[in-house]
C-alpha cells in the first residue's frame, strides 16, 4: 500500500449543499464560529469565538473565555458570493507561523449547480518544514 | 501521547524545529536551548513516543531526525480539520432561515 508522495501537501475538500450561492458564501464568512471545529484551538483556554472578518485585508482569529485572541489567518481576497481567500498562518506543526512570507493560502470557491445548489471546493496547502 | 499535545510544550516545539531544519544530536540541541541535557533527552523521548521524531547511534551520540509517519499524520489532522469545517457548514447552511 502506498500513500500520497510526502511532497504532495495540498489538502483538497468539497462538498455540495442545498443552498443558494449567495446564502453558503454568507454562511461561510459570516458564521465561520458555527463552523471552524473547536478543537483545534491554539490558544491556552477554551475559545468563546472564532471571527472572520468579512473584507480583504480582514483577520481571521479566536477569542479565548479569557479575552485572549489568537489571530491565525488574513482575508486575501473576499469576492462574494465566488470566492474568499486567506493565508494559513499556521505551520505543519500547528502552531502559528511567526514568519508571515511562509504562511500558505486557503481558497474556497463557490460555484452555482442550480438555484438551489451550490458546490464548495476548498484547496489549502501545507508546507513541508523549511531547511534555513 | 499524539503529535499535536507533545508540540504544545514550547520547549518541545524549539527542539522539534532544530530537528526539522536538520538532524541533531542531543548535546547540540541542549547547546543551542537555555535547557539542561537530561531535559532535553526526556522531551526527545516524548516526540519520539508521538512519532515525530525519530534517532539512531552515530558512535556514542544519538542523532536526532523528523519521523515523515509524523509528519504525514499532522497532515492528515489537517484533511480532517476542513473535512470537519464542510460537514458543520453544509449542516449549519441546509438549516431553515429561522433556526440558522
Amino acid at each position: 500500500m502506498t500513500g500520497p508522495p510526502a511532497q504532495d501537501t495540498s489538502v483538497r475538500s468539497e462538498i455540495v449543499v442545498e443552498a443558494p450561492i449567495e446564502r453558503a458564501f454568507d454562511a461561510f464568512t459570516r458564521q465561520f464560529d458555527r463552523i471552524k471545529p473547536r478543537e483545534h484551538n491554539m490558544l491556552g483556554v477554551d475559545i468563546a469565538e472564532s471571527v472572520f472578518e468579512s473584507h480583504a485585508g480582514g483577520r481571521v482569529y479566536d477569542r479565548g473565555v479569557d479575552g485572549s485572541e489568537c489571530q491565525w489567518a488574513r482575508v486575501v481576497a473576499f469576492e462574494p458570493p465566488d470566492r474568499v481567500v486567506f493565508t494559513w498562518d499556521i505551520n505543519p506543526y500547528w502552531q502559528i507561523e511567526s514568519d508571515l512570507d511562509k504562511a500558505s493560502e486557503v481558497e474556497v470557491r463557490f460555484i452555482a449547480e442550480s438555484p438551489t445548489r451550490t458546490r464548495v471546493e476548498l484547496e489549502s496547502k501545507l508546507d513541508e518544514p523549511r531547511t534555513p | 501521547m499524539d503529535g499535536w499535545t507533545a508540540l504544545a510544550d514550547p520547549t518541545r516545539r524549539s527542539i522539534f524545529e532544530l530537528v526539522a531544519a536538520r538532524p541533531r544530536a542531543v548535546g547540540e540541541l541542549a547547546a543551542e536551548l537555555p535547557v539542561t541535557r537530561p531535559a532535553v533527552s526526556q522531551h526527545l523521548k516524548l516526540l519520539k513516543s508521538a512519532r515525530l521524531v525519530l534517532d539512531h547511534a552515530e558512535g556514542t551520540r544519538r542523532v536526532y531526525r523528523v519521523d515523515p509517519a509524523g509528519l504525514q499524520d499532522l497532515r492528515a489532522q489537517l484533511d480532517r480539520f476542513w473535512n470537519t469545517a464542510l460537514a458543520n457548514f453544509k449542516r449549519l447552511v441546509e438549516q431553515p432561515e429561522e433556526e440558522a
